[in-house]
């Protein structure tokens, strides 16, 4: 009985951490204007980026390589995003304002992916342009 | 056996843990979070001890079971060192650091008696069973302390950013290990490699996440917002 309790009690602790964790790391990078040139990459014209766009941007994120420890941040947030989706699927159904909300976030997680992608092709360019100074 | 994923894992978290003692060494850090430091010494030690009684004894053997539950429950009382001290990096601004240390007496006393009595009571039968729910137990202590931190925080708008991260980066690793453990005490006849995975997971994410926070975040990184918002809907 008292391991069913913290079992439910961890489950639902770990996913107020886990969300609010996400959060924080999409609030962070909010922060952050676009480049030129990923707007070019990508064909994003605002602040906003659709939902929709996420996976896209993900896989441009998975062909650059990896810069410090930030995989599993956006692993973490691809969970994130994931998860929104189900649970928006869910909501349409049950309470339809809350979708609003989870529309908004899930723009958010799009825009933290086209944030990577633009840090990621920045230190890529930086590598590169290394590499070839040392070749020289 | 453990397959190439385990010790990908275990490979990945015992450098990511050498990788902040290190590193806090060179950033002349490694006093100001010695309790971080000497956690995650430790821990490398438990993972090199772990290694030996695998190749010596086997996975399924009960020595490596006995080795793995008991270093766990030491590990979990070192990580209360750890909570202590990110609870007086919150209250370090307030002035509270003495009520701060007649609570960090109570709950180590606490702690101390309380797995006295319990091992007392169980000293003919310390099977695996009871050690697990012990690991259980503690881990549940654990995270509910590192709950109340983070609701102290929400409340004091705590908007210091390493702060921030390093203790949603532990309540998610916490949580994790106790849901496993939880789990595993449940459904003990469940074949462990259903949740062989978890531990290794858990394990790995917590250095990864504190690497990560220590190498990109400055000590002075401040939020935009505070935890509470980044709560609310």
């Amino acid at each position: 009985m008292i391991a069913a309790l913290i079992c439910v009690v961890s489950l639902v602790v770990f996913f107020q951490f886990f969300v609010c964790y996400c959060r924080l790391v999409i609030a962070a990078s909010r922060r952050s204007e676009l480049s030129e040139r990923v707007r070019e990459i990508t064909g994003i014209a605002g602040r906003t980026v659709p939902a929709e766009d996420f996976e896209r941007l993900l896989q441009f994120v998975n062909l650059c390589p990896e810069r410090g420890a930030d995989g599993a941040r956006i692993r973490a947030v691809g969970t994130y995003y994931n998860l929104l989706r189900s649970v928006e699927r869910v909501a349409r159904r049950m309470t339809p304002p809350a979708v609003t909300w989870i529309e908004r976030e899930r723009q958010n997680c799009s825009y933290f992916a086209a944030v990577n992608l633009d840090r990621r092709m920045s230190y890529s360019r930086g590598v590169f342009g290394q590499r070839a100074e040392g070749g020289v | 056996m453990l397959g190439p994923v385990n010790y990908l894992f275990w490979v990945g978290s015992f450098l990511l843990e050498v990788y902040i003692v290190v590193s806090s060494f060179f950033r002349k850090e490694f006093l100001r979070y010695f309790s971080f430091n000497l956690y995650m010494l430790s821990v490398a030690l438990v993972n090199c001890g772990q290694y030996y009684c695998i190749r010596k004894f086997g996975f399924s053997s009960m020595s490596y079971a006995y080795f793995f539950y008991y270093t766990e429950f030491l590990l979990v009382l070192l990580m209360f060192g750890v909570i202590i001290q990110l609870y007086y990096e919150v209250f370090r601004e307030r002035r509270v650091n003495w009520h701060i240390t007649g609570a960090t007496l109570v709950l180590i006393l606490a702690t101390g008696i309380f797995s006295y009595v319990v091992v007392r009571q169980n000293e003919t039968r310390l099977t695996t069973r009871f050690v697990l729910v012990l690991n259980q137990n503690l881990h549940f202590v654990a995270l509910a302390f590192t709950y109340v931190l983070w609701g102290v925080m929400a409340k004091l708008r705590q908007t210091r950013t390493r702060l921030v991260q390093l203790v949603l980066a532990l309540g998610i690793s916490y949580s994790g290990t106790a849901v496993t453990f939880a789990l595993r005490n449940l459904f003990p006849a469940v074949p462990m490699n259903a949740l062989r995975l978890l531990p290794p997971l858990f394990g790995t994410w917590l250095p990864l996440a504190w690497a990560y926070t220590f190498t990109m975040v400055p000590e002075g990184a401040r939020l935009e917002i505070s935890p509470a918002v980044a709560g609310e809907r």
